[in-house]
């Protein structure tokens, strides 16, 4: 069953008219519907693509956030072979909000790191949403300080609405952790590329996203906060989610202008969640592409390149 | 060194800096409410004398209470391009940046300056809250780049005060960006051996917190400073209860392990020149009259080259 969206409510109208009549033609079998039915679908086809080929921002945001849009764990056990989780920051805990350990990505080992959301309510919940804690981004600086050491490329997947704003995170020192995530992301020799696959939420995004490469899904989000946040502090009101969208920047292709993202990853049409089997094999093969790339350069080019090109990041504007 | 531009200029420039305030000005405190004699305020660095209450106090009259005489150099600032997303809220951007340039007479939310605190040479920068909530954006990015820059060429320590309400939305992403730009800027100091110390002051929120306030050598905040990563409000409609006294302020961030001291506004200099000196090797500060400067030549050297060729370490 598919899961609509709320701007796709007269698509939902025409795909369940036709799915209703063959589900009367099944019922009946004098009845002659196919005719009628397969006009519905070229409707809905067309319908389709007239509502993809522009998406506003606010529409993006909420494609990129679709409940079944393919999430991490689809991602590690599509891409990678191999893997073997690595639990715990040594400290405190194992954060089930982020996914983390050795695997091979199409052979070479690797280290990947990600942001789970979970894929139902009891998932959802263990994983917080993908809200990480200090611990999660903990883990991550141990796991990429061990693939520093055994020379390991980093591979991170951000799908995060942000880090989790709670009491013992604060209490534990959610801050510091954000930017000792963020440090070792500058401080490791070895190659970190970034997906961004859904949601790139605020500081708890840019802990993994600090990139040599930084690749975004065609309706994945990246932004300092949500609309939802920024239109109640500068429009205050809530529902102005649409202009905030639009003022933020968000879009992948807003954002390669900006050169925050290196490249944009096509999705098939309707979305990533319509044929997420397409979508994992379009990003293996970006990865592949910037793995490869990567793999060229020594440890001193992969570190300045990377502190270089956050240098002069935003140093042109939309003009880039 | 020469005396006139490196010495008189830089006095002359801080006194036209001071900014004019008439002398029966009366502020209330707005922690006890106590009626507060202008000059008295600003003599105590802006600290109630009645309650110790730490109100905001700007740049500028921070570096004329920290620097020796008052005197400091500023540090020129690369100019980021306006309004870089044309950003489109309820007003425009370059409006509410004029509107902040006004209010404040500043460029921007930081100020970078060089000068000697207890005859040590250091870099230093301070976060203005009063210019737009002291939000980060791609000039504080490159306030904080300049100064880490000026820092490692000079081999001075870097002292930082920050306060910011947190992102300078307007320009989305690119304030995000400063994440780790500014952390670029703090690993230069790293890979030069050179200190750098954050005082926390109140606010201290968000990407700020979560980026250079957070990487220092040593962590410093004043009483009472509110510092965190998400804000109390935001925490209490997240996890639906209240929220402990004291969460998210200085004292309870010391007692949770986040910072080394918490340490009044009057008793900050002293305090900054005593560990500074101490990470530098250098010897205990000699108080009392500056002596005349005797050191004609080798401008922009290390600071413990600077040191050992003045005449107070030739006494120590
Ligand atoms: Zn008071």
């Amino acid at each position: 069953m598919t899961n609509y969206l709320n701007f796709e409510k007269p698509l939902a109208e025409i795909e369940g008219k036709a799915e209703e009549l063959r589900a009367l033609a099944r019922q009946n079998a004098e009845m002659d519907i196919e005719a009628e039915a397969k006009a519905l679908d070229a409707k809905a086809a067309e319908l389709l693509k007239t509502l993809y080929s522009d998406l506003t921002p606010w529409r993006k945001c909420q494609v990129a956030r679709h409940q079944d849009r393919p999430h991490c764990k689809d991602y590690i056990s599509r891409l990678f072979d191999d893997y073997t989780p690595l639990a715990g920051d040594r400290n405190f805990a194992d954060d089930h909000a982020v996914m983390g350990g050795l695997a091979r990505f199409s052979g070479t080992p690797v280290m990947v790191i990600g942001h789970e959301k979970g894929a139902d309510t009891k998932s959802r919940i263990s994983r917080n949403f993908g809200m990480a804690r200090p611990e999660g981004y903990r883990k991550a600086i141990r796991l990429m300080d061990m693939a520093d050491k055994f020379n390991l490329p980093v591979i991170t997947l951000v799908d995060t609405p942000g880090a989790y704003p709670g009491k013992g995170a604060e209490e534990r020192g959610q801050s510091e952790a954000i930017a000792r995530s963020t440090e070792k992301c500058l401080q490791i020799g070895v190659p970190l590329i970034s997906v961004i696959i859904g949601e790139g939420g605020s500081g708890g995004a840019v802990a993994f996203a600090t990139a040599n490469r930084v690749a975004m899904l065609e309706h994945s989000i990246y932004s300092v906060i949500s609309p939802e946040g920024c239109a109640s502090i500068l429009w205050k009101d809530a529902e102005k989610t649409r202009e905030a969208a639009e003022a933020l920047r968000l879009t992948a292709q807003d954002l390669a202008k900006l050169g925050v993202n290196d490249q944009v990853i096509k999705e098939p049409l309707g979305g990533a969640h319509r044929d997420p089997n397409t979508t994992l094999e379009a990003v293996r093969a970006a990865i592949a592409e910037m793995l490869a790339e990567l793999s060229q350069k020594n440890r001193k080019q992969l570190l300045a390149d990377r502190r270089k090109k956050y240098l002069k990041m935003g140093m042109t504007g939309l003009a880039a | 060194m020469n005396w006139i531009t490196n010495y008189v200029r830089p006095r002359i420039n801080s006194i036209f800096s001071r900014r004019e305030v008439p002398e029966n000005l009366w502020s209330k405190c707005d922690s006890c409410g106590t009626m507060l004699f202008h000059r008295e305020l600003s003599d105590n660095l802006n600290v109630c004398t009645t309650c110790d209450h730490h109100m905001a106090i700007s740049p500028r009259d921070r570096f004329l209470g920290l620097f020796d005489g008052g005197i400091f150099t500023e540090v020129p600032v690369p100019a980021p391009i306006a309004d870089p997303l044309q950003f489109r809220d309820q007003k425009k951007y370059p409006e509410r940046m004029k509107a902040a340039q006004k209010k404040t007479s500043e460029t921007e939310a930081m100020l970078v300056v060089v000068g000697d605190i207890g005859r040590t040479p250091i870099v230093a920068a301070a976060q203005d809250f009063s210019f737009m909530g002291g939000s980060m954006g791609m000039y504080v990015g490159n306030a904080i780049i300049a100064a880490a820059e000026r820092a490692v060429k000079l081999e001075r320590p870097l002292i930082l005060f920050s306060a910011a309400g947190g992102a300078r939305m307007q320009e989305g992403i690119l304030s995000l960006m400063q994440m780790p730009r500014t952390t670029v800027a703090v690993q230069m100091l790293k890979e030069a051996n050179l200190p750098y110390i954050v005082v926390l002051t109140h606010p201290t929120t968000g990407g700020v917190t979560a980026s250079y306030a957070m990487l220092g050598d040593v962590h410093i905040a004043e009483p009472n400073a509110l510092i965190c990563f998400a804000g109390p409000r935001v925490i209490e409609q997240t996890i639906r209860e209240q929220l402990p006294e004291g969460f998210q302020r200085a004292e309870y961030l010391l007692d949770h392990g986040m910072l080394d001291r918490v340490t009044p506004r009057t008793k900050l200099r002293q305090e900054l020149i005593t560990i500074t000196r101490m990470l530098l090797n250098l010897p205990p500060e000699i108080k009392g009259d500056l002596p005349p400067p005797t050191d004609a030549a080798g401008s922009g050297t290390k600071a413990q080259k600077d040191l050992a060729s003045s005449s107070e370490s030739k006494q120590a």
